[in-house]
């Protein structure tokens, strides 16, 4: 080891990649902070708030939108978006809890199955659009939006599913919990788990940020862009297909405007999480934590007695706020940078 | 597959006449007009020519389909042409029409504004909210405009100023000033507007049977865009700001106080449509013009504005709009569809529009691949010193 041939790994002078994880970190510890200082400001004006019943409300509600903004999150990453989630959340919904209706008798798996695989063939139909036909998502998934909700609104026609036909050992899936948590808030727990390991170690998620930072440069270094864009879309659906079966066992009573804009507060939840809108940096770690933040608010802002209608403009700002912080982190640390690599020039 | 491809070195010769066996019923009216003048540039430009001509060919486009709507709506119903079938026609279309003005420019110079359907609606309830608080109505347009002018504002300042995306900014404004609406009025209804105001939704202008007076004011207003767009120096730089914002920069365009302007200017018209849609519907509530957003942006791509901006025209967005009102008139009229169908059909037909105008490119890539293959397979062949004539064949056989 003739030790003075390396440079030692100085914190400062080794990467300017730590400072940058460094503040990935903290954007993701700030959200956390905030969630703290709302429990905290909420459950000292009503005590009930943090009470077990409301905060395992709270993340049974947080579940659905956090699997969704899973699946959008990589999506966006990639510097795509994916507008058409309400409406499979919406489809799946249905379809799934329509088969109670259909096939008496049908294990709740193969619900899941069949909700899983209508989130499957609609982001198949999206991603081949998408990453086949080279057009923009933002475009396509519109359209999608559109033409899914269209064919959910014919199927579903005047009828609608009732919570009487489905059996009871699915609408108590929201209320189940395992050592005091719902089961739902675990599963959910496991898939950003799976979903942040694989964007971290996997070659494969690795080139959804690099593609999403720069697609061209991506091109350019051999990343097969149509078919990570292609997955993540995939994904995407798949994830919001489950998601459809959830809501359905959430709120029993499936109409054909189940989940209606639902893709809006997606993405605002990705957002808040930290996920950047042109993608290339953000974690599915933030975006379910944005989405727990926005449910928080709103829990939050019922318990203390703020009318529900003031919500949404709340959501609204906080979203904004949100992304204008951000784009101050972004500054400061690029001018951080462009600092250091004067020095080490010097 | 997709590294190598190399975007900008085509062979020169061939785009030009690559693109156009993709519009057969366009390129029937236009090869005589467009072409010839453009098509004399060699190189890189005959590229840039021949998506040209594609664009101009894409209103040619959108007349035959306009034909083709009202000929099959006259062939389905005989109601269809009946003045007030026309006027449920033009009532349908002009509010979006007109949003669909200032979203052309604001996608021209690649930006997006989501929010123009929450601040219609917070216009309408403001103007709900103010007459039920016995405002004169000469105020309350005043003060109406004046919030659309700060509405747009408050977007273009978060864009231009702070530096942030229009995508997320306006999704956060258009939660915010849904939210803001839904506070306004909060369960109220005010629907004692006096029927001067209300009668522009029921009442034709006069002499014209089925022209809505939105529409009236779509058409008057579309052509001051068509010709502010296309015919001044101030047009003519959103569509450079939107192909190269660099280039526009350096070229002296003040970019960022264009798009702000972009942004106030969609902020008072939606609120003047607020105010209109309130007197069509006679009533301002909750919940108006949810999803318009989306409905807007169908048009004007549909028009053959590009997404990614710099591309398309007014006419274009006309077109398509009447386009889109015809055909939601047809297939409501026919017994066999209704409402739902028309969300699947616009949606395809949106998909239908982004995906046409990359064909030349589908045929441009397939080609690229069949050479790429035959160069490969002639590499191989260089190997064995028999086979040296073999690969011109091959590539004029693939």
């Amino acid at each position: 080891m003739s030790a003075p041939a390396v440079p030692p790994p100085d914190g400062e002078l080794a990467s300017p990649r730590r400072l940058v994880d460094v503040v990935l970190r903290a954007r993701t510890f700030g959200i956390i902070a905030v969630l703290a200082v709302l429990v905290l400001v909420a459950g000292l004006i009503q005590s009930r708030f943090v009470g077990g019943g409301e905060i395992r409300f709270i993340l049974s509600q947080t579940s659905l939108y956090a699997l969704v903004a899973v699946g959008e999150a990589m999506v966006i990453l990639t510097r795509n978006v994916d507008l058409s989630v309400g409406s499979v959340v919406g489809l799946s919904a249905y379809v799934s809890a329509n088969m109670f209706g259909t096939h008496h008798g049908i294990s709740i798996v193969l619900v899941f199955l069949v909700g899983l695989g209508v989130g499957l063939a609609c982001g198949i139909v999206t991603g081949a659009i998408t990453a086949v036909g080279r057009v923009p998502s933002l475009v396509v998934t519109l359209a999608m939006l559109y033409i899914i909700r269209g064919i959910d609104t014919i199927i579903v026609g005047s009828g609608v599913v009732l919570a009487s036909t489905e059996p009871n050992s699915f609408l108590n899936i929201p209320q189940d919990t395992l050592v005091g948590i719902p089961d739902l808030a675990l599963a959910v727990a496991v898939v950003v788990a799976i979903a942040a390991y694989y964007l971290n170690t996997f070659r494969s998620g690795r080139d959804l940020y690099a593609i999403g930072s720069d697609p061209d440069a991506a091109r350019r270094a051999g990343i097969p862009i149509a078919k990570r864009v292609f997955t993540a879309f995939v994904i995407s659906g798949a994830l919001s297909g489950v998601a459809g079966v959830v809501w359905a066992a959430q709120y029993a009573t499936i109409e054909s405007t189940a989940a209606n804009g639902l893709e809006l507060q997606i993405i605002a939840a990705v957002v808040v999480g930290g996920v950047a809108i042109f993608g290339g940096s953000g974690s599915v770690v933030g975006a379910a934590l944005g989405a727990l933040l926005l449910q928080t608010i709103n829990s939050a802002l019922n318990v203390i007695g703020i009318s529900s209608i003031w919500t949404e403009a709340i959501s609204g700002l906080l979203l904004i706020t949100a992304i204008t912080l951000d784009r101050g982190i972004q500054l400061r640390l690029a001018a951080a940078l462009r600092k250091r690599r004067v020095r080490l020039g010097a | 597959m997709a590294p190598e491809d190399p975007p900008l070195t085509p062979p020169p010769a061939e785009p030009a006449e690559s693109s156009q066996p993709v519009f057969p019923e366009s390129v029937a009216g236009e090869p005589p007009g467009a072409p010839p003048p453009e098509a004399g540039r060699a190189g890189s430009f005959s590229v840039l020519s021949a998506r040209m001509g594609r664009f101009a060919s894409w209103e040619a486009a959108l007349v035959v389909a306009l034909v083709l709507v009202f000929a099959l709506g006259v062939d389905s119903s005989s109601y269809f042409t009946s003045s007030y079938n026309l006027f449920t026609l033009c009532t349908n279309i002009g509010d979006l029409a007109l949003m669909a003005l200032p979203m052309t420019l604001i996608i021209m110079v690649g930006e997006i504004d989501l929010s123009v359907a929450s601040t219609l609606a917070l216009s309408g309830e403001t103007l709900g909210y103010l007459w039920s608080h016995h405002w004169p109505m000469g105020a309350i347009f005043i003060v109406v405009i004046a919030l659309g002018m700060v509405l747009g504002a408050i977007n273009g300042f978060l864009v231009t100023k702070v530096g942030l995306p229009s995508l997320a900014v306006t999704i956060g404004t258009l939660t915010l000033y849904r939210g803001l609406a839904n506070v306004v009025l909060g369960p109220l209804t005010v629907s004692n507007f006096p029927s001067f105001y209300t009668n522009v939704g029921v009442q034709n202008v006069p002499g014209i049977p089925f022209l809505s007076y939105s529409v009236a004011f779509f058409i008057v207003l579309a052509i001051v865009t068509g010709v502010v767009l296309h015919r001044t120096p101030f047009g003519r730089s959103l569509y450079a700001i939107g192909l190269n914002k660099e280039a526009a920069l350096h070229a002296g365009i003040r970019v960022q106080r264009v798009k702000m302007m972009l942004f106030v200017l969609s902020g008072v018209v939606c609120a003047l449509v607020g105010m209109l849609y309130t007197f069509e519907l006679s009533s301002a509530g909750e919940s108006i013009g949810i999803g318009f957003e989306l409905k807007v942006i169908t048009i004007v791509l549909l028009g053959g504005v590009s997404i990614f901006g710099g591309r398309g025209t007014v006419l274009g967005v006309a077109l398509a709009a009447f386009v889109y009102a015809g055909l939601h008139s047809v297939l409501l009229l026919s017994n066999s569809f209704n409402d739902n169908d028309f969300q699947v059909v616009s949606g395809a037909l949106l998909i239908l529009s982004v995906l046409i105008p990359n064909l030349p490119s589908f045929a441009q890539r397939g080609r690229e691949l069949m050479r790429r293959r035959a160069a490969r397979a002639s590499s191989f062949a260089a190997d064995d010193p028999g086979a040296s004539s073999q690969p011109p064949t091959q590539g004029i056989v693939t």
